[in-house]
């Protein structure tokens, strides 16, 4: 196992680092098309209980589908890993944004526009910090989530750190196949642990418990 | 004689998908630094007729006019900021602390620094909280009657001419409510707000209102002094209406001159004198503290004019005694 670490670090680490690229990119992609998509959506619930019922279809076919299904339009490669991962993440990212904004108080947002606050202030004042614990919640399970489905892509050349985990069980070699499985792992686990502690703070500055606890 | 702070000119309001009005054709004038309580049971078109004067409902037809102009013609932030807005579930941003919720307005008319400061310190002692213990604090850390005291000095940080307040102590246990009742009351007298208060509570409307508008269905049933109401109710609903208020209450509104006998005026008695402003409330506070029957009523040239006896105020509780009094 260390010998094959010390041997092909070099290669392990460009894995990592195009899976990370993977991740990143697809994740910036789904961002900038989920949000405004949430926040357009939370208006309306009936809106947006039709639209995350289809959101919650789409969600449900299975990775290696739609990786098949999409390669006709994007062909092999990275295009098409990130053309699923960005339509994977819109149901968990959707999903969390209407619900972090339905889930303010109506009394604060009618408090608000009645004391004459403008609908910008509101928004990036009022809104988006109580919404954001629930938002934030989003976007780590959906890396979480990404980093996860990102490794099948290398079945279609898209490359990352499924290229060691394929490898290894097609030449049934059990090296490849741990150290796949362990940079993959810790990854999603570190990128868990620093998603979550920007949530707590979130929490905490939403709620306001950033001073004195007493009540 | 006061301008006109805020008039009603034929405002209905029609929501979307009912046959109803909500509120159909009301007229009504508010001269300024008066306190108007708005009472009627739930469905009467109290509340959406208070929140057409900020434009968190728009009128379907009819306008409102403030100081004289029409509100529609007014930038609808620069003229709610003018505005305080207090609701039951006071709304407070959760996230800041009571300072910056208080100083949220004065910031967006960029008041300097030092004076938000000041003006935070001066509500915060308005509303009975202790600058120094509640400036820091969340929302969550503050019990409901704290929370709606700084919803209070939220709503009057910049100064503003006109107070909406809308249930804003319905939520409140029984004791709190006295307080802030009382505490609003003395308020409106030295800043002289114009505010508009509603309310389903009848002894809270005639208590914090100097006149009291009572809605049903939409429309304006009665718009007078809490005297002129229990006096001379305008129809059968408001008869209705005032009988679940308080006895207490009643005599509290009442003046020594509605139910007076007349009396020689030559009698030299010396029993004890009212004015004939006095509220009946005192006499019967007199009556049950000092063992007398009568107390005799002068006017303000210290003429004696007439006499009230217990008996008479035991029947002037009941309802309809007072009235043919």
């Amino acid at each position: 196992m260390i010998t094959y670490l010390l041997k092909y670090y070099d290669q392990m680490l460009m894995l990592l680092l195009e899976h990370l690229y993977l991740v990143c990119l697809s994740m910036l992609i789904s961002l900038l098309v989920a949000i405004p998509i949430g926040l357009f959506l939370s208006r309306s619930k009936w809106l947006s209980a039709a639209a995350l019922s289809f959101f919650g279809v789409v969600y449900s076919i299975p990775s290696l589908a739609l990786f098949s299904f999409l390669i006709p339009a994007f062909g092999l490669g990275k295009m098409t890993a990130i053309a699923v991962l960005v339509i994977y993440n819109q149901y968990i990212l959707v999903r969390n944004t209407v619900a972090g904004f339905q889930s303010i108080d109506a009394s604060i947002i009618e408090a608000g526009y009645g004391m004459g606050l403008s609908a910008k202030y509101m928004f990036l004042k009022i809104q988006l910090p109580l919404a954001l614990p629930i938002i934030l919640g989003g976007i780590r399970i959906a890396t979480v989530s990404t980093i996860g489905i990102a490794t099948i892509a290398a079945v279609i050349h898209a490359g990352g750190l499924g290229v060691l985990l394929f490898d290894g069980l097609r030449m049934n070699y059990l090296p490849k196949i741990f150290w796949g499985t362990i940079l993959s792992s810790l990854l999603a686990y570190l990128t868990n642990h620093i998603f979550l502690s920007f949530e707590t703070k979130a929490i905490e500055k939403a709620r306001g418990e950033c001073r004195g606890d007493e009540v | 004689m006061a301008r006109t702070a805020i008039e009603f000119r034929n405002v209905s309001k029609q929501y979307a998908n009912t046959s109803q009005y909500a509120v159909a054709g009301v007229n009504m004038r508010i001269s300024e630094g008066s306190f108007i309580t708005i009472l009627g049971t739930s469905g009467s078109g109290k509340t959406t007729l208070l929140k057409m004067v900020n434009r968190i409902y728009e009128a379907t037809s009819g306008e409102i006019l403030y100081f004289g102009e029409h509100i529609h013609n007014l930038n609808l932030e620069e003229y709610r900021r003018k505005i305080g807005y207090v609701i039951q579930q006071v709304g407070l941003f959760p996230h800041m602390t009571v300072e910056e919720n208080i100083g949220t307005i004065p910031q967006l008319l960029k008041w300097d620094t030092d004076t938000i400061a000041k003006r935070v310190d001066a509500l915060l002692e308005l509303v009975c909280l202790s600058p120094l213990d509640f400036k820091k604090r969340y929302p969550r850390q503050l019990s409901g009657g704290q929370q709606q005291r700084v919803g209070l000095a939220r709503a009057m940080a910049a100064d503003p001419g006109i107070m909406l307040m809308d249930e804003p102590f319905g939520a409140i246990d029984a004791i709190t409510r006295q307080n802030l009742q009382e505490e609003l009351i003395r308020i409106q007298r030295k800043l002289n707000k114009t505010i508009l208060f509603v309310t389903h509570d009848v002894n809270e409307a005639f208590k914090l209102g100097e006149k009291v508008v009572i809605m049903h269905e939409g429309t304006i049933q009665q718009f007078d002094t809490p005297y002129g109401i229990i006096t001379k109710p305008a129809n059968g609903y408001v008869a209705r209406l005032i009988e679940t208020q308080d006895i207490v209450q009643r005599l509290k509104v009442l003046k020594a001159q509605s139910v007076m006998l007349p009396v020689d005026p030559q009698l030299s008695d010396c029993a004890f004198r009212v004015g004939t402003e006095e509220s009946l409330h005192n006499i019967l506070t007199y009556f049950l503290e000092n063992d007398q029957k009568h107390v005799l009523v002068e006017d303000n040239r210290r003429g004696i004019v007439g006499k009230i006896t217990w008996e008479q105020l035991k029947g002037s509780t009941r309802q309809g005694k007072v009235l043919s009094a």
